[in-house]
């Protein structure tokens, strides 16, 4: 008896079962209909791609200081090249950039520290982002201190002034809107109906009217030795407007907790607070992170309105700089750098976002 | 923008009797030199008239006035926070104090002038509504376009010019209502209309962002008065002649011929005229709380008004205006300087 105790090697599958072709023909041309979409999808694909390659990369030009270096057919990103720097920074001035760049870095640096798990410290660096940094981004931008030159908010502008607005409005707005969520739930009658009113009156108002009162009216009301800056001004109507948002948005984590939680935490003998901050919020803050961050998002987007108080956002200096006669009917290529820097922003905040869902997640998901 | 405007003037007039007008500041002169810095209120970006460069530097215009009022109060044509302000709040930023200069394309109307309290100083340049037409259509009068399709802003003061225009001369038209200027523009190109109105300084700017800018002229007719100038508050006679000498100086600076290049030379110059404007003879800036070389400051800092309207708006800017009626009243338009005696 010959055994053959060598085993015949495995072949690998079929080519039309597994690999691109078989991926192609089981989710493209999976029967006639499904090919005919696939063709006309394609198409459509085509007409749109091509064009707006070839208008952005192709026949683009990208070099050169003045819009006669601009010759081709395609893109100008000359344009968004000779303005680059006031695109992120507004008009603040070219010799103190390197406060503003500081100012970045720390942000930035910030941020990855708080959002990457290994690094160690971590309420410290919180402690420090939220307490220590806002002062010395203050010092660095505002000036006045240590020999640095004053720079007046009204020189502050683009990216810089968009990640401004867009931070402080998130980070205060969101304990405010833990806050006032508590005080709409709460038992005591003003209290509750502080909330109420504060929350539907904030919601109950386009946010461009609050920008405009604020701009507009409230200057009429103060005495004129008294002025409070338009930035600080757009800072405190902007925070306060999405505060009320926010509440309504953990209110509904807040309501989605099964009533024994609570319960259960007041039989073990905890206090209001202990209830709320150990067991509460930390279950309802988790369930509503995609709602807190859509408010997130919308916030960003929101900050373009300070264009109508006329603080120069991201936008506005893109539209200031289209006003400039030298570079008149180069609007598509600044309205899609602003859209393209918005996208990278908002973009980033979604997927971070699903990153912390995934990461806090304990089963409570169905 | 009628709309608009007449929201802002109700507004604003609610909110003056409100207030009362007690906002306005004692000494702006002494605030501003307190300060090292003219606060000036400019538009958020209007081709020509102010817009950030490349730098981040103000150009334009109406820039011009703001630095030419700082040279002549500071010495320094740098001297200036420019506050941008969009139209509506244009006028609540000059009352409430947070700018002493408002020099932003205000057009001077009477309700304005008496019902804000504030007062326009002079004007800067005489807008008006006027035509822009393809040049295939071989039209080269207003009076010729009845029945044209004519593309036009929506929400304008400019709608409503038009249209009384053509019906005061029994003319028809066709309005083609875009929302955006852009739009506007990319109506004219696409072929939606035959004509494109808006304020002849506006549609220099149109004109640039066709494809083909030399296809299309700008007719010679101008339909209604737009006077644009300065604006300050009410209250401060001081800071008012000192706004408003300041655009006289740069326009008698072009009619004596003296320019930010020569102006050195010229104060060496026999004609009285000159020496007394630039202070050779005389103090004429002693009136105004202001020092001698007042005009020398702004002739040497920022130019002539010929050189300003050039610089921004006119032959040597991309946006290529005409004086026109904007040229000295030695040269057939009306801009005129009182004389400094």
């Amino acid at each position: 008896m010959i055994h053959n105790r060598t085993m015949i090697e495995p072949k690998p599958a079929p080519s039309s079962s597994v690999g691109p072709v078989a991926w192609l023909r089981s989710n493209l041309f999976n029967g006639p209909i499904n090919t005919i979409f696939t063709l006309i999808g394609l198409y459509i694909l085509y007409l749109l791609v091509v064009p707006t390659v070839q208008w952005a990369f192709i026949n683009a030009d990208w070099v050169g200081t003045t819009r006669d270096d601009c010759s081709r057919e395609g893109a100008c990103w000359v344009f968004i090249n000779a303005r680059f720097t006031q695109f992120i920074y507004g008009l603040y001035p070219r010799s103190e950039i390197w406060r503003a760049n500081i100012v970045f870095a720390g942000f930035f640096t910030l941020i990855a520290w708080l959002a990457i798990p290994r690094l160690p410290f971590k309420h410290w660096v919180a402690v420090f982002a939220l307490v220590g940094f806002p002062v010395i981004a203050y010092v660095l931008l505002h000036g006045g201190y240590f020999d640095l030159p004053r720079v007046p908010t009204h020189r502050w502008g683009g990216l810089m002034l968009t990640l401004l607005l867009a931070t402080v409005g998130m980070v205060g707005a969101l304990p405010i809107g833990i806050v006032l969520a508590l005080g709409r739930r709460s038992n005591m009658p003003i209290v509750k109906s502080f909330c109420v009113i504060f929350i539907e009156f904030w919601r109950g108002v386009p946010l461009i009217t609050v920008l405009f009162m604020a701009s507009v009216m409230l200057p009429l009301f103060l005495p004129s030795d008294m002025s409070v800056d338009r930035l600080v001004r757009a800072l405190i109507g902007l925070t306060l407007f999405q505060s009320a948002y926010m509440a309504e948005v953990i209110r509904g984590g807040l309501q989605a907790i099964p009533k024994g939680q609570e319960e259960a935490a007041a039989a073990l003998g905890m206090t209001y607070w202990k209830r709320m901050g150990l067991i509460i919020l930390p279950q309802a803050l988790k369930m509503m992170i995609p709602g807190i961050v859509n408010t997130f998002i919308s916030l960003f987007k929101d900050t373009t309105l300070v264009m109508i108080i006329g603080l120069f956002d991201l936008l506005g200096i893109v539209q200031a700089a289209l006003a400039d006669s030298r570079w008149l009917g180069f609007s598509l290529e600044g309205y899609v750098f602003a859209a393209f820097m918005f996208w990278i922003f908002c973009f980033s905040m979604s997927r971070y976002s699903q990153y912390l869902e995934r990461k806090l997640h304990t089963g409570h998901k169905r | 923008m009628i709309n608009k405007k007449h929201l802002v003037l109700l507004a604003s007039a609610g909110a003056i009797s409100l207030a009362g007008i007690a906002t306005a500041q004692a000494n702006t002169l002494e605030d501003t030199r307190a300060r090292g810095a003219v606060q000036c209120g400019v538009s958020d970006g209007l081709p020509g008239f102010s817009a950030p460069d490349d730098s981040g530097n103000w150009q334009g215009l109406d820039v011009d006035v703001c630095r030419a009022v700082a040279a002549a109060v500071l010495g320094d044509a740098d001297a200036v926070n420019y506050i941008s302000l969009n139209a509506v709040e244009r006028f609540t930023a000059l009352q409430s104090g947070e700018v002493d200069v408002l020099s932003r394309n205000t057009t001077w109307t009477t309700t304005r002038d008496t019902t804000l309290g504030l007062n326009f100083t002079g004007v800067t340049f005489y807008d008006g509504i006027g035509f822009m037409v393809n040049k295939d259509l071989g039209i080269s009068s207003a009076d010729e376009l009845d029945g044209a399709a004519i593309c036009i802003q929506s929400g304008t003061t400019t709608e409503l010019n038009v249209a009384d225009y053509f019906r005061a001369n029994g003319m028809e038209f066709d309005p083609i209502v875009f929302d955006t200027s852009e739009q506007t523009v990319g109506g004219f190109q696409a072929g939606r209309c035959d004509v494109l109105t808006s304020d002849t300084s506006q549609l220099a700017a149109l004109r640039i962002q066709l494809d083909d800018p030399a296809s299309a002229m700008i007719l010679p007719d101008i339909i209604s008065k737009e006077p644009l100038g300065p604006v300050v508050r009410q209250g401060d006679d001081e800071w008012f002649n000192i706004v408003k000498w300041s655009l006289f100086a740069m326009i008698n600076g072009e009619e004596y011929g003296i320019t930010s290049e020569n102006v050195d030379e010229m104060l060496n110059s026999d004609n009285p005229d000159i020496a007394r404007l630039l202070g050779q003879d005389g103090n004429y800036g002693e009136g105004m709380g202001l020092e001698a070389d007042w005009a020398y400051n702004i002739l040497s800092q920022v130019g002539n008004y010929g050189e300003s309207f050039d610089r921004n708006v006119g032959m040597g800017s991309p946006l290529e205006i005409e004086r026109g009626i904007n040229a000295l009243w030695t040269q057939g338009g009306i801009q005129y300087a009182p004389p400094i005696r």
